[in-house]
């Protein structure tokens, strides 16, 4: 029956999954060697090949981020992966690295090969203390095996891999807010150009890669381009990590080839919560417009989510019931953003602030239809007006709101009030919890 | 509180992990904060120094990120996920529980020191929603009571142990030196996985 | 640095583009919004500013772009994308998105801002007022709560910060990072409730920070000096020079009803682009100070001054110069025209070549190179250096603009700076610069050891390398060797101007040597004189010392030359030509009231040569100039010298040129032996803080509250010697006198120790009648 094809988590199941002897009873590690007996721009030419593309939500062919990195240019690279995990919704990564870090440590070590970087960093949101500690152990047991430092596996190749622990920005997510946070700075993003790929880190080349991404290349490495390009749809290639979270019967993580939709992913994990039914749901995260129940077919590749309207994102499946209100549910989305934005510009700070007053009224039923108008339009001059997405993602869950709940705002304002029970939506008992 | 020479060489060797010592100053704040318990001045003068730094640059990168303090915290610090997802499924219910319990605010303190709690962002365990931190620990599948008994734990010592986690909950002050990158020796223990965690493996080998 | 390089020298391309239907060819990397400036397209911004690197924050200056037929999806902002050929901008006059995205940006930037623009300093001359005006909506949709702060909080004695008004652009947080290398104040908190602020226990105390008060495009950023003083709209302006040092900064002099009420930065690209330091900005309340002196005065038979009128004391002052020996000392701050009318004062009407401009410590070596070494040094070749050479000069203090220019190169091109000091100061650090360490009296051979100089080398001196016999000399020999730029900085705005208009013992105008006939012929002529004298004259330790009956005064204060200059001078005749009371008036037989720099017109030559004239600020004023004073009492003398006017000054001496004759070679001058220091002694160095006890800061409190404390600077081995920690009092003493001050443990020169020469608690001149090369004692107070 099952569509699901367990790679990067094919032996989580086991106690010891995460240490260096587990990854290696499994073949852990197998791929380096073989990489490191590749010419680097081989690596790279076989990562494209594989089709492979960015699992940390923009979907950018991962291959082709490697080749960008100009070769020969006496200069340091940097491979960076972004571990900053902190889009609602998205819990993927940390339980990948909770389970099996050696498998981001054997991708950096092959995507450091690949584009000439002798130095590497793992940027981890810093809100996950034992992630932190497998993930520094990892290193640590790596190091003791001669898998980084100097001379990797005698193939003359020198790795350092540093863990840097983030401490609470979201916006350390986007790529080069990353590097100047790395770097020492408030974590703000940068103008581009330059792009990281020829003034990153230091303003040195550098690749930035997600989690996923980077733990996806060893399974290519070992089992080639056509095992991968067999999975996923003819622009989406592979498999990939969706999770599901939120009223359903079975929450969790399911890998599965690109291109499955919710209907099939609701059907092998059990469905939504008994007894409910299937309000509202987000793709990717909170960024990426909401989708309903009319789209449990949408196939969820990069193409398939982007022409229904919305973005694959990071396939952070929040399901949400009948019990739910849209607009508590949105504006509790659009604090975060308020509390997220870096502040560097006006849109993104101000905006915010003010969207926030704005739903918090809508919520508790003050107001009149005329500001349902008032807030597509402040939506249009937030979104695409920003420095970096940030904005964008706080505005999407807005417009896709209104777009399909309309009427449950105005109900909102002709009840003077929610209408709804949040108790109902929570997963307790509703009486004497207090 | 004054840093020890020991400490301060600690500081140098975290220093010395950057091409360019400046990358130093979030593991160094996440140090100061293992000591001091949350960002002091003395340790915001010491990284100055150290990094070459005014301490105006060093208190803009502090008071960029959450995760660093400007005031002290409990010895056990909630974090109780509110984004939208763990707040529907009840972590406004747990929220307000717990503040009325310790009969604290939001980023308050119980006045013996012991317990302070915040409303926090998505943590990445919405699988695993409501989740509540502890001192940056996962606490899976929260409920009212298991936090008020959480809470309870805390206050008189004996706090359960993390979902996904070490045995035993450590202190604030000491998984603040894990963030800043010095190993406890607490990697193996706890397990390696949820069961939302092994679902769809579980289902893919058939399992109901 | 190649890059540079090839940039500065071949052409630059040229890049065509279309702006709003317009075409304009601009040279290539110019950004959208100064292409559009270009043609007369005033695009709103808050957070762009021509001088910092690009920040794209406030994003109020969105517009259209397509390149080559591929259109941008969104609008972009245009401070921070460089034009490229094909593209085609279309901005809020021609594109109905980027109109509406800028009327979208400006609701949300005031959505916050509070509306108390009627009690607000910026009101009437605000960015965000004007372009609220243009490009905002008539009546806000919000109708929420606004965010509030604290406000204002001091974030120093001079500059006060109101968050609620802030916009965020961060220009002053990028100046004081990228600009002065002082980031005191940052971006702190983030998102909606990100501000600017400084450290609680450092405040922002950069001799730069006026500037973030005059680029702040809100009223977040006010002078405390100026807070609530005026309406821009009732203030006249004029453009004017700064007389506090040689940098020779353009200004902005804001007057109302006779009172300087601020001065701002002008804007010269050549000079100081468009900053100032806090000196130049603030400390001018000097001229208004309670004993300015307005009219003329005469010592009765009991020794006390009494007013007198006019043509008494020009008659007074006469009876006492005419047929006697005398001398005329100017002090560094004349402007061109003034120092010419002594010059030819001297000459004309006391028949004399003793004459210097000099009040600080001298040599007669300095003035035989100052008439003898080109001076080629400018702010460009600044721009294009390979390497930056300092000796016995620290810019951020003696001449804050040539830092700030030294410091732009660092910072873009991290261009070399060598110094030859005896320890590296802030400034020096701020530089990144290679430290030779030196102890006072012992530069030579350091100089003689800058092997690295070449063409593109630039080497900037300062007036102490005189206190250092031999060291001129050495300058000249290295400068021979290395094909290097020279560039003299004297501290005071004058110096440069003086030696141009000939108020030196050994030259007369034009750099014309006094003891070579020609010359002299040259000036005589223009001067309508038979003949000017020929010996040379006495310099300004020689007039002191001397025999001579009478001096005649300008704005010197005797405690900046010696400790007993002004007993020496009291039992001479003196005339005085003062602003205000002084030591000199303290001492004068006759006192004559000038005009302050505001109150007159006139020029001054900066340290590269470069003059700047300037009309009175202040047109109400009925004080005089020098020169026309010189030219009354010249009359009443029966010798005049036909300056009736600053005009009729500056014309004539325009008329003169420079000398093209052949020069003579300075002369050798050997080296002092090095001293032995005992254990308990050091070599005394010092030098001026920018903020110190100088006269002109009088009456400016707000200002001395950020001037640098003062301390004893030792080495950490002589601080463990003396068994003292860092700020534990240190005694500095000699024969004279002694100074005990908190000491700082820096890696000075271990022979020496370092004071700050004029500053609170520390003036070396009457504290220890020496300055530095001496030999001093120090010890645990």
């Amino acid at each position: 029956m099952s569509k699901l094809t367990p790679v990067l988590s094919a032996h989580w199941d086991e106690a010891d999954s995460f240490t260096i002897a587990g990854y290696k009873r499994n073949g852990g590690y197998s791929a380096v060697a073989k990489a490191l007996a590749m010419k680097p721009d081989e690596v790279i030419q076989l990562v494209k090949d594989s089709g492979l593309r960015g699992r940390g939500g923009a979907g950018f062919p991962t291959g082709n981020k490697w080749g960008f990195i100009p070769q020969g240019d006496n200069k340091e690279h940097y491979l960076v992966v972004n571990a900053d995990e902190s889009e609602p919704g998205t819990c993927k990564d940390m339980p990948l690295l909770l389970a099996n870090p050696h498998v981001l440590v054997e991708g950096v070590i092959i995507g450091s090969y690949a584009i000439r970087a002798n130095h590497a960093f793992i940027y981890i949101r810093g809100e996950v203390t034992h992630v932190v500690r497998r993930v520094q152990q990892a290193i640590e047991d790596a190091y003791a095996a001669g898998l980084l430092g100097k001379n990797i596996l005698g193939k003359g190749f020198d790795l350092e891999l540093v863990l840097h622990v983030g401490a609470g920005a979201y916006i350390c997510g986007e790529e080069t807010a990353l590097l100047d946070s790395l770097e020492g700075f408030r974590g703000q993003p940068r103008l581009r150009p330059p792009f990281p790929a020829i003034a990153g880190l230091y303003a040195k080349p550098t690749v930035v890669n997600n989690v996923e991404s980077i733990a996806s290349v060893p399974a290519i490495i070992n089992n080639g381009v056509a095992w991968f390009s067999a999975m996923g749809t003819e622009k989406s290639k592979g498999f990939t990590l969706y999770s599901l979270s939120g009223h359903v019967n079975n929450p969790g993580q399911f890998e599965a080839p690109l291109g499955i939709t919710l209907r099939q992913l609701l059907e092998i994990s059990g469905g939504v919560r008994n007894g409910h039914k299937l309000k509202f749901w987000t793709p990717g995260g909170s960024s990426t417009p909401i989708f309903t129940d009319v789209h449990l077919d949408v196939p969820l590749d990069y193409e398939g989510v982007s022409a229904a309207g919305s973005m694959l994102g990071t396939k952070a499946l929040q399901i949400f019931d009948e019990t739910t209100c849209v607009v508590r549910a949105v504006l509790r989305w659009t604090e975060f953003y308020k509390h997220e934005s870096c502040g560097k510009c006006t849109p993104c700070r101000e905006g915010t602030w003010w969207l926030v007053q704005v739903l918090k009224d809508l919520e508790a039923g003050k107001g009149v239809e005329a500001d349902l108008d008032k807030l597509l339009d402040l939506c249009d001059n937030i979104m695409g007006r920003s420095f970096c997405a940030l904005a964008d993602g706080a505005a999407s869950p807005i417009i896709s709101s209104l777009k399909y709940f309309r009427q449950e705002y105005l109900d909102h304002l002709t009840a003077g009030r929610c209408p709804f029970d949040p108790m109902a939506a929570t997963l307790f008992e509703t009486s004497g919890v207090k | 509180m004054a840093f020890t020479t020991e400490q301060i060489s600690i500081m140098d060797s975290i220093i010395a992990r950057y091409p360019r010592k400046r990358s130093a100053i979030m593991p160094l704040l996440h140090y100061v904060q293992s000591i001091d318990g949350y960002v002091t001045n003395e340790g915001i003068e010491l990284i100055g120094q150290k990094l070459d730094l005014a301490t105006a640059e060093v208190t803009a990168v502090s008071t960029f990120y959450t995760q660093y303090k400007s005031k002290p915290v409990g010895e056990y610090h909630l974090g109780i996920c509110t984004n939208t997802l763990c707040a529907v499924m009840g972590g406004d219910v747990i929220f307000d529980a717990v503040k009325d319990h310790l009969g604290i605010e939001n980023d308050g303190v119980t006045s013996d020191g012991k317990v302070s709690v915040e409303h926090i962002e998505c943590n990445a365990a919405c699988d695993y929603a409501p989740v509540v931190m502890v001192n940056w620990e996962f606490y899976d599948n929260q409920t009212v009571q298991s936090v008020k008994d959480l809470v309870d734990g805390a206050r008189s010592g004996n706090p359960p142990a993390p979902t996904r986690g070490p045995n035993k909950l450590r202190t604030w002050k000491q998984n603040s030196a894990v963030l800043a990158g010095i190993s406890d020796g607490l990697a193996n223990e706890g397990v390696q996985a949820g069961e939302p965690t092994l679902l769809g493996l579980k289902k893919a080998k058939g399992g109901a | 640095m190649s890059i540079q390089e090839v940039s500065t020298e071949q052409a630059t391309e040229m890049i065509t583009c279309v702006i709003d239907g317009f075409e304009i060819t601009v040279p290539k990397g110019t950004l959208v919004i100064r292409a559009a400036e270009k043609l007369g397209i005033q695009i709103p911004r808050f957070c762009d500013h021509p001088l910092l690197e690009p920040a794209g924050a406030c994003r109020q200056c969105l517009v259209d772009i397509e390149i080559n037929g591929r259109a941008f999806p969104k609008p972009q902002a245009s401070c921070t994308i460089p034009v490229e050929n094909g593209m085609i901008v279309k901005t809020q006059l021609t594109s109905p998105v980027a109109d509406k995205a800028q009327k979208g940006i400006m609701e949300l930037l005031l959505i916050n801002h509070p509306l108390d623009c009627p009690v607000c300093d910026k009101g009437g001359e605000c960015p965000l007022q004007n372009q609220a005006m243009s490009t905002g909506r008539s009546e806000s949709r919000f109708e929420g709560i606004k965010r509030t702060f604290e406000k204002p909080v001091a974030i120093s004695s001079q500059v006060l910060l109101d968050r609620e008004r802030c916009v965020l652009c961060a220009r002053c947080t990028r100046f004081s990072e990228q600009i002065a290398g002082d980031p005191f104040i940052t971006l702190n908190e983030r998102g909606a409730l990100q501000q600017v602020g400084i450290y609680e226990d450092e405040p922002f105390d950069s001799y730069y920070s006026g500037n973030t008060v005059q680029i702040c495009p809100v009223g977040a950023l006010t002078g405390t000096s100026y807070r609530f003083r005026a309406r821009p709209f009732d203030l006249v302006s004029t453009k004017s020079a700064c007389e506090h040092c040689a940098s020779g900064c353009d200004m902005r002099t804001d007057v109302r009803r006779g009172k300087t009420l601020r001065r701002l930065a002008g804007d010269d690209t050549d000079v100081n682009e468009e900053w100032n330091c806090d000196k130049g900005r603030w400390a001018f309340k000097y001229e208004v100070a309670k004993n300015r002196i307005t009219v003329p005065m005469i010592r009765d038979e009991n020794g006390q001054l009494q007013e007198a009128s006019w043509p008494e004391a020009l008659a007074a002052a006469a009876a006492g110069l005419k047929h006697v020996k005398a001398g005329v000392l100017v002090g560094g701050r004349a402007t061109i025209e003034d120092a010419y009318g002594y010059s030819k004062f001297a000459r004309i009407t006391l028949g004399t070549n003793n004459i210097d401009f000099r009040a600080r410590t001298s040599s007669s070596e300095e003035l035989d190179f100052l008439a003898s070494t080109p001076l080629t040094a400018t702010y460009k070749d600044i721009d294009r250096a390979d390497h930056v050479v300092l000796i016995n000069f620290e810019p951020e203090d003696e001449s804050p603009i040539v830092f700030l220019r030294i410091y732009k190169q660092v910072h873009k091109r991290a261009i070399k700076v060598t110094s030859i000091a005896p320890f590296a100061s802030r400034g020096t650090k701020k530089l990144n610069a290679n430290l030779v360490k030196a102890a006072a009296g012992n530069e030579i051979s350091a100089i003689t050891e800058l092997n690295e100089l070449s063409s593109k080398s630039v080497v900037l001196i300062g007036e102490r390398l005189a206190e250092t016999p031999g060291a001129l000399f050495a300058i000249t020999q290295l400068i021979a060797k290395s094909g290097a730029k020279l560039g003299w900085i004297p501290r005071r705005a004058g110096e440069r101007g003086a030696i141009m208009a000939g108020a030196a013992s050994n030259i007369l105008p034009g750099n014309r040597l006094v003891t070579d006939n020609s010359a002299r012929v040259d000036i005589a002529t223009v001067w309508s004189s038979d003949s000017l004298p020929s010996d040379p004259g006495l310099n300004t330790n020689e007039i002191i010392n001397s025999s001579l009956d009478a001096v005649l005064i300008g704005g010197v204060d005797p405690m900046d030359i010696s400790a007993d200059a002004k007993i020496k001078l009291s039992k001479k005749f003196i005339v005085s030509l003062e602003i205000r009371q002084s030591d000199i008036t303290d001492i004068a037989n006759v006192v004559l009231p000038v005009a302050a720099v505001v109150e007159k017109s006139g020029s001054f030559m900066d340290w590269q040569g470069k003059v700047r004239s300037f009309e009175a600020a202040v047109e109400q004023s009925l004080n005089r100039s020098d020169v026309r004073i010189l030219s009354m009492l010249a009359d009443e003398i029966g010798k005049p010298i036909n300056l009736p006017t600053v005009k009729a000054a500056k014309s004539e001496f325009d008329s003169i040129g420079n000398w093209d004759g052949s020069k003579v070679a300075m002369k050798s001058v050997s080296n002092e032996p090095r001293k032995t220091v005992g254990n308990d002694e050091a070599v005394l160095n010092s030098w001026r803080n920018l903020l110190d006890k100088g006269s002109l800061q009088d009456g400016e409190d707000n200002l001395a509250g950020t001037a640098r404390k003062s301390v004893v600077v030792i080495s950490p081995d002589r601080a463990a010697k003396l068994g003292v920690k860092e700020d534990q009092l240190v005694r500095v003493s000699n024969d004279y006198g002694a100074i005990t001050l908190p000491c700082k443990v820096l890696d000075i020169e271990e022979s020496s120790v370092w004071l700050p020469r004029n500053s609170v608690s520390s003036q070396l001149i009457r504290n220890l009648g020496v300055v530095s090369n001496s030999i001093v004692k120090v010890a645990k107070a």
